[in-house]
């Protein structure tokens, strides 16, 4: 039996070459998920960037930005309504629990207030919006994909990107900060009534912590939030139903494919926010 | 080649298109007959679609030229580009018609797109072609949304909104795949009638055999990436090549004098 060798022949040519066979899969293995998810962002960054070029380009369709606006704002407010009053009673629900230990359950309002506006309210209208806009979002695109409805868009020159796509990312953008005070507000009156009448913390307390440790800033870092959230979770839902090949089943795939990369996105983008706004404004201020 | 000519409204030479590992037009020579309904067939899958995508621009090719009335529109940049689909009205094969809008919208989508016309102007040319097309009985016809229409109405409409902006060229994507062979019958007439009264060079995707020698006033057949026959009804029906004789005979038709 012979030894492998290399192309030279020479023995130690071949322990050379199989070195160099080795590192290179182990530089594969290590550089294909960095590939892969540069390659991810990339793919959805381009949309964006597209979708961006459409708002500077003639003819500027009014009418269809408006009509996302309800779809995605209008339409799911009795649902922000809903998860909001419930978010906010769980919230003080919650606060009271840990404030007991210290006897500062007085101090309620201002911990629901603050948390509710720089986390809950931007991160729990993301993935309520996600779930539901950017679910109808994909499925719609999708059936227009496999429908050839853009296909037939191309054929009028329309940019299937600037008609479809930019109204509904600016849609998302613009409403997810307004949907993420209604949140804010509502989550209070909830947090308000579970506090006062079935915790019976004192009503003058409540208010009165809540205006001195709240400020503009919270609400300032939630809606900034909001609307990068807004940004992520409407490239990801558009991205998935756009690019849509396939059949009834594979509209399907790319609607849930929406709503998990939405709300992965919003989770993970929150992380980076908070890091962010904590060198902006540390917790002292 | 680079004048009108008035017989050959596209002549297409040497297209080439690629996408990945697959090669899928290898040099296709085509031409187009102005003002007749030409229609091109092949297996599915053969690339029928992807060449009609060409011939409006929707594609690019990897090489090869297509020209449009003397003038060689690959280069065409999107200015050009968008000036030139006005030429051209496609009809899809399930008519592709938008679910968002209602009959008359999608009708007048290609005019309120491309021009600020008045309303009453848009309105008139859409009831026009309602008319033309018999669909106009329809009651509630113009409120209706796609979903509410049946196959025929649906094809009617694409091809109203194809045909509003006046196009010279109409291309029809597999008109009447899946459709049972009276529902065939009355496309084959919609096409032969739509040729007739608004003077357009029709273009065919089938695989309809029945049809194709049924209207067909130039055939040619698309196999392994190129044009292998083309040629009047009766000339093609003729011709030995195996592939189309393939084709003609599974179909169950028989031509008189064709070659056993």
């Amino acid at each position: 039996m012979t030894a492998p060798s290399s192309v030279d022949g020479s023995p130690g040519g071949a322990v050379q070459s199989r070195a160099v066979a080795v590192a290179k899969s182990l530089l594969d293995a290590a550089v294909t998920p960095v590939r892969g998810a540069l390659n991810y962002a990339g793919e959805r960054a381009l949309l964006l960037a597209a979708a961006i070029g459409g708002l500077f380009r003639r003819p500027f369709r009014l009418r269809l930005f408006l009509e996302q606006m309800e779809f995605v704002g209008v339409g799911s407010l009795p649902i922000i309504c809903f998860v909001g009053f419930f978010s906010g009673a769980v919230s003080a629900q919650q606060a009271i629990a840990a404030l007991r230990i210290f006897n500062q359950e007085r101090f309620v309002g201002a911990t629901v207030g603050i948390s509710l506006a720089q986390e809950l309210a931007p991160v729990f209208t993301a993935l309520m919006i996600t779930a539901r806009a950017g679910s109808g979002m994909a499925t719609e695109l999708g059936s227009m994909r496999i429908t050839e409805q853009i296909d037939a868009l191309t054929t009028f020159a329309v940019d299937p990107i600037q008609y479809l796509i930019t109204p509904r990312i600016v849609a998302t953008v613009l409403m997810m900060p307004i949907m993420t005070m209604v949140f804010n507000i509502v989550g209070l009156i909830g947090a308000y009534g579970y506090s006062i009448y079935l915790e019976h913390i004192d009503l003058g307390q409540f208010l009165e912590q809540f205006r001195y440790w709240t400020d503009p800033k919270d609400y300032i870092i939630g809606c900034t939030k909001a609307a990068v959230f807004g940004v992520t979770l409407s490239v990801a839902a558009c991205y998935q139903g756009f690019y849509v090949r396939g059949g009834a089943k594979e509209v399907g795939l790319a609607t849930t494919g929406a709503v998990v990369a939405g709300s992965v996105s919003v989770l993970v983008s929150d992380f980076f926010l908070i890091d962010i706004f904590h060198i902006l404004w540390p917790y002292n201020s | 080649m680079a004048r009108r000519d008035e017989r050959w409204q596209i002549r297409v030479r040497g297209l080439n298109k690629t996408f990945g590992p697959q090669h899928v037009l290898r040099g296709v020579d085509l031409d187009i007959e102005r003002g007749k309904t030409n229609i091109i067939i092949g297996g599915s899958g053969q690339g029928k679609s992807v060449l009609m995508k060409h011939l409006m621009g929707l594609l690019k090719p990897d090489s090869g030229q297509i020209w449009v009335d003397g003038v060689d529109v690959v280069p065409f940049k999107d200015a050009e580009m968008t000036k030139l689909r006005r030429k051209y009205g496609m009809v899809f094969q399930y008519a592709a018609l938008f679910d968002s809008m209602n009959v008359v919208e999608n009708i007048a989508f290609p005019l309120l797109e491309r021009y600020s016309l008045p309303k009453a102007e848009v309105m008139e040319r859409v009831r026009d072609l309602l008319r033309r097309l018999d669909l106009a009985d329809v009651p509630g016809i113009e409120q209706k949304f796609p979903p509410e229409l049946s196959g025929g109405q649906r094809k009617r409409v694409g091809l109203a909104r194809a045909l509003i902006d006046r196009p010279e060229i109409l291309l029809y994507d597999e008109p009447t795949t899946g459709l049972d062979p009276v529902a065939t019958k009355n496309v084959d007439e919609m096409i032969q009638r739509t040729a007739h009264d608004f003077g357009v060079t029709s273009v065919v995707i089938s695989h309809d055999m029945a049809s194709t020698f049924r209207i067909g006033d130039r055939i040619s057949m698309l196999h392994g990436g190129k044009i292998i026959v083309t040629g009047t009804a009766a000339e093609v029906i003729r011709s030995p090549l195996p592939a189309l004789r393939e084709f003609v005979e599974t179909s169950g038709l028989v031509a008189a004098g064709a070659p056993s």
